[in-house]
């Protein structure tokens, strides 16, 4: 990877910043314009991430490292490339595709600057997955947030607003705790670059490292409250299901965005040492509580919305719990449980909003709440124009069975593959003839529970939803609009045909990570290009 | 100075705290701003405290008493970041007080 080849690392930060930039001087009035840059820069994106993702996938380990304005690692602010950033990319940019090709039917038209704030996120989403620099970290995370609070909003209407509100002032909270975090672990190490932190952790002096310790706790728990660990997450369900569908969507990854964070961090912070191990209990019994209250959640849920909401619980909770039990196998069993996950909510959040385009008694108490409000027009964006899906109900109907398959983890989709290779590693910890111990029985128990409420909960509004209502017509759903959804379940079943090629690049992902010498190393082997002159730039600041 | 620093910062976070769990917007958002001052001098704190020294190194600055350049990069990111991020806060309030005619994080009037 030598050239323009190695540019490709920061394409996808630039690209997204290039189109939105772009989209502001279109005027809001030619949607269509609007739509095509957006969609062009997104399937630009799913080949520049895809052609990343060969890369890492090829024979050799390979660590991408990009040096931000030529600066040395250490001082400069520098992207890393390795297996597990190139998947969450991809798995960005399909799931942006899809979602981006959903609001193109109606969602876009309903507030001003959809697709320069849904570039925006999707910038901020793929420069959290590069970096490798803790400060630059957080301003990928708050370009990320300040995008997802207007998409939020986007739609307008009370419930939104609401619900954006609380989103908001959490996040905001959310993001001092990671500037506490990041300023005591500075304080006390020195450094921002994570390669340089790895480092350096181990040899910490023990007075400083307790102050080390609480820093990293601290920005655990920003993470931890992105990825909604209870008791973290009262706002995720209410702040998922009141966005609009392809929002909602696209939000599914976000979660994800904190679990990947916190398994980057704790695999290369704290993978030996004496800090070897540090919050593992905590990720072990938050996902405990997380998973069950997800699962009560679930069985609780009376609208579709929060039925989805919740999914991202259980989803989260599993990966926190498994994060805790810190084993490679079961860990790169999890990892393909998350982009099944993702993939499935991301699907199931925009099917929701088009089973429920149907029920019209639910629709007309809506309606009437709405005008009390006094904005049904806003809320409700008019009718697309476009080619009507034949037979839409069968096909609605299928997609919801197959999200509820996916969501229970039964055969034969990834949900399925992914838990079981889960299950599997966790029966088989330990040494031959070593049963099982009661904590990873409890995680079997749960994580097997957790598919029963789904199923439960999935059958029960699916009976609701397709056989029981009564005066139900069928809704007017267009071909652009059911695709995106059929495309994220397909994405389910290619990697359920192509289980082992994908496992195998999750053990390898994993087993990359569990050596965090080979990320240090290539973090500070990184060498400048062209002449360096060393005097002039070797006092220069870490971070900006 | 480390008295006074550490006595504002604590200070300002506790009435940060409190204002942030009052149920009415504006106390909400005073209270968020109150805490991003409070993170922000504990940013510029971490660097330790040292007066009139420069951040940059020079002839005549030994590297002992320089002031640390990287919590000053750092403190004025939060503090644009933090701004922006306030500034909006402040747009969704103005515009959930329009939508539900009080001005109640949950969008209730006080029933009594």
């Amino acid at each position: 990877m030598n050239g323009w080849a190695h540019h490709l690392i920061i394409a996808p930060v630039l690209l997204p910043l290039a189109a939105a930039a772009i989209l502001l001087f279109i005027d809001e009035r030619s949607r269509m314009a609007k739509g095509l840059v957006s969609l062009a820069a997104a399937l630009l994106l799913v080949v520049i991430s895809f052609v990343l993702f060969r890369i890492e996938s090829g024979p050799n380990d390979f660590e991408g490292v990009y040096l931000l304005g030529n600066w040395m690692a250490p001082f400069g602010i520098v992207l890393v490339l390795d297996a597990l950033s190139a998947l969450m990319l991809l798995l960005t940019s399909l799931l942006g595709l899809a979602a981006l090709v959903y609001s193109l039917a109606r969602w876009h038209t309903v507030g001003a600057h959809f697709h320069t704030m849904f570039q925006l996120l999707l910038m901020g989403v793929n420069g959290a997955f590069l970096t490798g620099d803790l400060f630059n970290l957080f301003v990928f995370f708050e370009v990320m947030l300040a995008a997802s609070y207007g998409l939020l909003l986007h739609g307008s209407g009370p419930l939104r607003v609401k619900a954006g509100m609380h989103y908001i002032a959490v996040n905001l909270a959310a993001a001092l705790l990671f500037l506490i975090g990041v300023s005591l672990i500075y304080g006390t190490t020195g450094t921002l670059n994570m390669a340089d932190l790895a480092a350096r952790i181990p040899e910490i002096e023990p007075d400083r490292r307790m102050l080390m310790e609480a820093g990293a706790g601290v920005l655990g728990i920003a993470f931890l409250i992105k990825a909604g660990m209870w008791p973290l997450c009262f706002w995720l369900p209410t702040a998922y299901s009141a966005a609009s569908a392809p929002v909602a969507g696209v939000f599914a990854i976000l979660s994800k965005l904190g679990i990947y964070v916190i398994l980057r961090l704790t695999m290369l912070l704290f993978g030996d040492g004496p800090s070897a191990g540090f919050g593992a209990n905590v990720l072990l019994y938050g996902g405990i509580a997380t998973l069950i209250f997800g699962i009560i959640g679930v069985l609780a849920s009376q609208a579709l919305g929060r039925l989805a909401g919740f999914s991202v619980l259980v989803s989260s909770g599993t990966l926190l719990m498994v994060l805790g039990i810190n084993d490679g196998a079961v860990s790169s069993g999890a990892l393909l449980y998350l982009v099944s996950s993702t993939l499935t909510i991301g699907a199931f959040f925009m099917l929701i909003e088009l089973v429920e385009r149907g029920q019209d008694a639910g629709a007309a108490v809506l309606a009437v709440t709405m005008e009390a409000y006094g904005d049904a027009d806003e809320d409700e964006p008019e009718e697309g124009d476009g080619v009507t899906m034949p037979g839409t109900m069968a096909i609605l109907g299928t997609c919801f069975a197959a999200c509820g398959i996916l969501l229970a983890g039964l055969p034969p989709l990834s949900g399925f593959v992914a838990k079981f290779a889960m299950l599997s590693a966790m029966m088989g910890t330990g040494a031959i003839g070593v049963p099982p111990t009661a904590a990873v029985w409890t995680l079997v128990v749960l994580v097997i529970l957790s598919g029963v409420a789904s199923l439960i909960a999935m059958t029960r509004a699916g009976i609701r939803t397709f056989w029981g209502s009564i005066e139900g017509t069928v809704p007017r759903v267009l071909v652009i609009e059911i695709v995106p959804v059929m495309f994220l379940l397909s994405l389910t079943l290619a990697l359920t045909v192509q289980a082992g090629p994908a496992m195998q690049y999750m053990d390898t992902t994993i087993r990359t990570l569990a050596n965090p010498s080979v990320y240090i190393d290539a973090v500070r082997n990184a060498t400048v290009i062209g002449d360096y002159d060393d005097q002039s730039k070797s006092t220069g600041e870490g971070a900006d | 100075m480390e008295i006074i620093l550490s006595i504002a910062i604590g200070v300002m976070t506790t009435c940060g705290v409190w204002l942030l769990l009052r149920p009415r917007t504006y106390q909400v958002i005073i209270g968020l701003s109150m805490l991003s001052y409070a993170v922000n001098l504990f940013i510029f704190g971490v660097g330790g405290v040292k007066t009139n020294v420069p951040p940059l190194l020079g002839d005549d600055v030994a590297t002992s008493t320089l002031a640390d350049p990287v919590p000053q990069a750092l403190v004025l990111t939060a503090i644009v970041i933090g701004f922006a991020t306030t500034a909006l806060f402040l747009v969704v309030l103005l515009a959930s007080r329009g939508l539900t005619g009080t001005d109640h994080v949950d969008g209730r009037g006080d029933r009594k």
